[in-house]
């Protein structure tokens, strides 16, 4: 039994480990700092599945390959794992001719790289094909297979399905240092106590170069570049079909404008360079969010008004001082395997990213044979809001908690609230957190952004669970929701 | 008119659920003042009734303001929110009106002007009900710190006032001990006291507009009695974290165009921050069912029956405008169920002659926003700016009202006969407010 300790509960960490968890022969141990999975950059971004004819096939062949293979897994993977996505296909928009002439090398990329269907369209057709856009607009960039995931819901798949396997999670473990002894990995060092290992895979997202520096490689950096974004209420009539984005820029790959897999508008990022001890500093900010509400503006007929945002955030991409993907499986320390400096298309990449590794990883070890009793599905929790009446009522039969919508913006139910809170604890998480709860269930993510629902979720949970209100967390740590009890502090006890 | 006398019976958790007929006269979406109202004032007039309610009990926002100020107009008595709602609940728990709890109207529809078909989500399965009209009663929703413009990151700590009362006044729970409020409302005044009371410290309340909006008496009672700084003309841009939860607050001086100047930003310590910058009507149902929206009020357009543009969907209470007073969401629920009433006694309202009400100088927002000309009309209004010695006058039909003093934060409300508006000659009726000189 070889052990395997995949550090990092991101998108990429994760696709590596359901690899890993289809053979016999090993044991799959995932580290995360955070109370959950996907709360690192896997949390804030586009979610756009690339159809990958914007990556440069010779400065990038590594990545460009992973992206469309990865691409195409996860037509497969939301299949099984029952994730929310879309595949409507995306625009370029180009304002003036400069960015028309730009978008020619992309048909280039796309036949070499062999993404299908990529073609220059013109105003007249671009408009047929997305009535929101523009009409200034004077042609465009049409690549049919782009599509959308919900990111978070991803990674909590996978997650449950990596447990499902055998697979083991470890959240809220700090990894501290790696131990090599002989050249060769052995152990890895977690703020709960040292735990060994056979192959130890670096998938730190932004704090990858760090965990790479404990096993002595020195190689690289990371840099954070900022994303900020604004999201608007799922009730603006400003709703593209397709997935537009502004022309490219060196940095980026321009301003996005999208219609989410939930059905909210969808607009950013911006690219800010960040210094580099700045991965902390998912932050927004006046200039950044005006920046992308005029670039939205160039490519969109119309925009909702500002008071329509029902939530602003930014993230954080991993930049590698290489400039690109950073996947390798290391001799010296031997069972050192780095995925490190998943930038975008880190997400769309991120199933073929799992191949890739699982591939180096497993040819190097003996004995290793798939297994047959491996699940390849997964099952989401059920939206009686969604379905029709007769469905619905056999769940409410079987368990009346999903017949009381508790979130009045998304529809929640009590009963999914309950069956997300079994799931946390199913995948291992040390507390349960009501942003634990959001991304699973979508209550507190509608346009009261949990004003209305959270009070009532967070007692709740103090009746049927037990965890009283000042105990629970936002996001772990110090994200305490509440203090203490009413009249304690006229006690004197200043709580928590 | 309740009377006064009965006994609340607030503590009472109301349990059984009653959906006995698959038919209605009236459906009441939403058991607050409104809803209640609306529901006692359909079923005597005779009306076959049902109230449902999302929430695990009835009684809407009241049961979270354990604050006094409620039934001053309507029971002509000072009293807490449950107190006040607890004497409608008594009420209809006393009738036949069916009502039922944790129960959701996920779908509405019109199928034709005596029949409207409602999905229901219960504990105990989907019902689907049909009903002649509809008393949309849902409330409002507050504002978020994203609706206001509040940027940096998004920690822990950060939340509404009705949040932090439910916190506070149904649950026990303390949400923060070092506040600073977002909003000089009546409700972000009350609640910097209520705060206080409870041996937290409210390092200021910061407002955008050079005065506050709340009552004189209340930014007195509230705030200078305890000390609470007001900081007005200033705005919070945006927050700073520390472990995931917030650790202070940046605040800054705004012009006479409420635009951030530049160097008077200030930092100021707090563990929370409690938004308490306005209501907005929830109209999601109201929505899907194609009723028409007024981006003023963000409530739905209505007529002097408080009928939507849905024949035979009406709207009451925070549902249909922000109220100042829980009296005139009770008011407009009654109002609604004599108007359902109608409907239902008459097939529809009939509309004698369309008249269209234009928002004329200095009023941000009316309703109702058209006329049928068939009866009274109640006005209920809100100025752009404050002014004093005006005339509120209704322009085409010369009827002027003296008024000393008008604020935005101030409702105004205004009733006009039908004899009076049958002098309109044209189609439309301009609200105004005009110097008095
Ligand atoms: C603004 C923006 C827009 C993007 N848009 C797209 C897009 O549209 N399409 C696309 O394909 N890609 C996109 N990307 C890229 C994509 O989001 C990333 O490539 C991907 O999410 C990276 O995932 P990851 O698992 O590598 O990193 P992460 O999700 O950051 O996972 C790394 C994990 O490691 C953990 N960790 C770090 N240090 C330690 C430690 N010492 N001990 C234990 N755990 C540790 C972290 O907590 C984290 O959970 C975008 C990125 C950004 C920021
Ligand atoms: C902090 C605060 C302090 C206040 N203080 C005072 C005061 O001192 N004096 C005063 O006079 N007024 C005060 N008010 C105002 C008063 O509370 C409101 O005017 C009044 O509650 C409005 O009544 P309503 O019935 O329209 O709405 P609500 O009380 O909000 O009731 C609406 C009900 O509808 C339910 N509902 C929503 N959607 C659905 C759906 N789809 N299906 C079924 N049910 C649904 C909700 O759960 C809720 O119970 C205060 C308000 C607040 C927020």
């Amino acid at each position: 039994m070889y052990r395997t300790i995949i550090i990092g509960a991101g998108i990429t960490g994760l696709s590596i480990a359901r690899w890993l968890t289809r053979y016999r022969g090993l044991q799959v141990i995932v580290i995360d700092k955070e109370p959950d999975v996907g709360w690192g950059v896997t949390k804030a971004n586009t979610s756009i599945i690339h159809p990958c004819h914007e990556e440069h096939p010779d400065k990038h062949p590594l990545r460009s390959k992973l992206c469309l293979e990865g691409h195409n897994l996860w037509y497969k993977w939301v299949k099984e794992l029952e994730i929310p996505a879309k595949w409507p296909g995306e625009i370029i928009v180009a304002t003036n001719d400069e960015e028309l002439k730009g978008l020619h090398k992309y048909i280039d990329y796309a036949y070499r790289i062999g993404v299908p269907g990529v073609r220059l369209i013109d105003r007249g057709e671009m408009l047929r094909l997305e009535p929101w856009i523009n009409p200034d607009a004077i042609g465009g960039l049409y690549a049919p297979t782009a599509g959308t995931i919900n990111p978070m819901m991803a990674a909590i798949a996978i997650a449950e399905n990596i447990v499902d396997n055998g697979g083991k999670l470890l959240l809220g473990t700090r990894v501290e240092d790696i131990v090599v002894r002989d050249g060769k990995v052995v152990a890895v060092e977690t703020s709960k106590g040292g735990i060994e290992a056979d192959i130890v895979v670096n998938a730190a997202g932004l704090y990858a170069d760090k965990i790479s520096r404990m096993a002595g490689i020195d190689d690289y950096s990371i840099h954070p570049r900022r994303g900020q974004y604004l999201l608007f209420s799922d009730r603006v009539d400003v709703k593209p079909n397709k997935i537009l984005h502004t022309a490219p820029t060196p940095k980026t790959k321009g301003v996005y404008a999208i219609t989410t897999v939930d059905g909210n508008l969808l607009i950013g990022p911006t690219a800010e360079d960040l210094p580099e001890e700045a991965r902390e500093e998912n932050t927004t900010t006046h200039q950044g969010l005006d920046f992308i509400y005029e670039m939205a503006s160039r490519i969109l007929r119309k925009l909702p008004p500002r008071n329509k945002v029902v939530k602003t955030f930014a993230g954080l991409r991993p930049e590698p001082s290489t400039g690109t993907f950073i996947i390798r499986f290391h001799e010296k320390p031997w069972g050192f395997v780095e995925a490190a400096g998943i930038r975008s298309p880190g997400l769309t990449a991120a199933p073929a990213i799992g191949k890739h590794v699982s591939k180096l990883i497993i040819e190097r070890l003996e004995n290793i044979e798939p297994r047959k009793d491996w699940r390849s599905k997964r099952q989401a929790i059920p939206r009686p809001a969604y379905m029709a009446p007769r469905e619905r009522d056999k769940l409410i039969r079987e368990n009346p908690d999903y017949g009381w919508i508790i979130c009045v913006c998304r529809k929640v139910s009590l009963g999914e609230i309950m069956e997300a809170v079994k799931r946390m604890k199913k995948i291992g998480v040390p507390e349960i957190t009501l942003d634990g709860i959001k991304f699973r269930t979508h209550s507190m993510y509608g346009d009261c952004q949990g004003s209305q629902c959270r009070p009532h979720i967070a007692y709740l949970l103090w009746k049927r669970l037990g965890i009283q209100p000042w105990r629970i967390t936002t996001k772990g740590d110090g994200s305490k929701y509440a203090f203490t009890e009413v009249k304690a502090l006229l006690r004197g006890d200043r709580g928590a | 008119m309740l009377s006064p006398k009965s006994k609340p019976s607030y503590g009472v958790i109301v349990v059984p659920d009653r959906i006995t007929k698959k038919d209605y006269d009236t459906v009441v979406i939403g058991g607050g003042p409104a809803g209640l109202a609306a529901a006692l004032k359909a079923r005597e007039k005779g009306l076959e009734t049902l109230v449902v309610e999302t929430r695990d009990r009835l009684g809407g926002i009241p049961l979270q303001c354990i604050h006094p100020g409620f039934g001053i107009h309507y029971f002509k008595e000072d009293m807490t929110g449950p107190e006040f709602v607890y004497r409608f609940i008594d009420k209809l728990l006393s009738t036949d009106i069916d009502y039922t709890v944790k129960s959701y109207v996920n779908m509405a529809e019109y199928v034709s002007p005596m029949e409207k078909k409602l999905e229901i989500i219960t504990p105990y399965g989907t019902e689907i009900v049909r009903t002649k009209t509809i008393i949309y009663a849902a409330g409002a929703r507050e504002r978020t710190r994203y609706e206001i413009g509040i940027t940096g990151p998004n920690p822990a700590g950060i939340m509404t006032a009705g949040e932090a009362q439910t916190l506070m006044d149904m649950y026990g729970v303390m949400p923060g001990k070092k506040i600073l409020i977002v909003g000089s409302g009546d409700v972000g005044l009350i609640m910097a006291r209520r705060f206080v009371l409870e041996g937290a410290e409210v390092v200021g309340v910061v407002e955008i507009l050079p005065y506050p909006s709340g009552l004189i008496r209340n930014v007195q009672q509230c705030l200078k009695d305890y000390g609470i700084p007001l900081l007005l003309s200033h705005m919070v841009i945006s927050v700073k974290q520390r472990n995931g939860r917030v650790s202070s607050a940046v605040v800054v001086k705004v012009d006479e165009n409420f635009k951030p100047i530049q160097g008077t930003e200030n930092e100021i310590e707090c563990d929370t921050i409690v938004i308490a910058a306005g209501l907005k009507p929830r109209t999601k149902l109201l929505e899907s069912l194609g009723a028409q929206i007024d981006p003023r009020t963000k409530g739905p357009v209505v007529n002097e029956y408080f009928e939507t543009t849905i024949p035979g969907v009406f709207a009451a209470g925070n549902a249909l405008i922000i109220n100042d007073y829980v009296d005139y969401a009770v008011e407009q629920g009654e109002l609604a169920a004599l108007a359902a009433t109608k409907y239902v006694d008459e097939k529809g309202i009939r509309i004698k002659k369309p008249v269209k009400i234009v928002l004329g100088r200095n009023m941000r927002l009316i309703v109702p926003q058209m006329l049928t000309l068939t009866s009274d009309a109640l006005f209920y209004g809100r100025v752009a700016r404050p002014e004093d010695n005006v005339w509120l006058s209704f322009k085409e039909i010369g009827f002027k009202i003296p008024q000393l003093k008008v604020l935005p934060s101030i409702m105004i409300r205004q009733k006009i006969r039908l004899d009076k508006l049958r002098m309109l000659e044209t189609d439309t009726l301009t609200v105004e407010v005009i110097p008095r000189d």
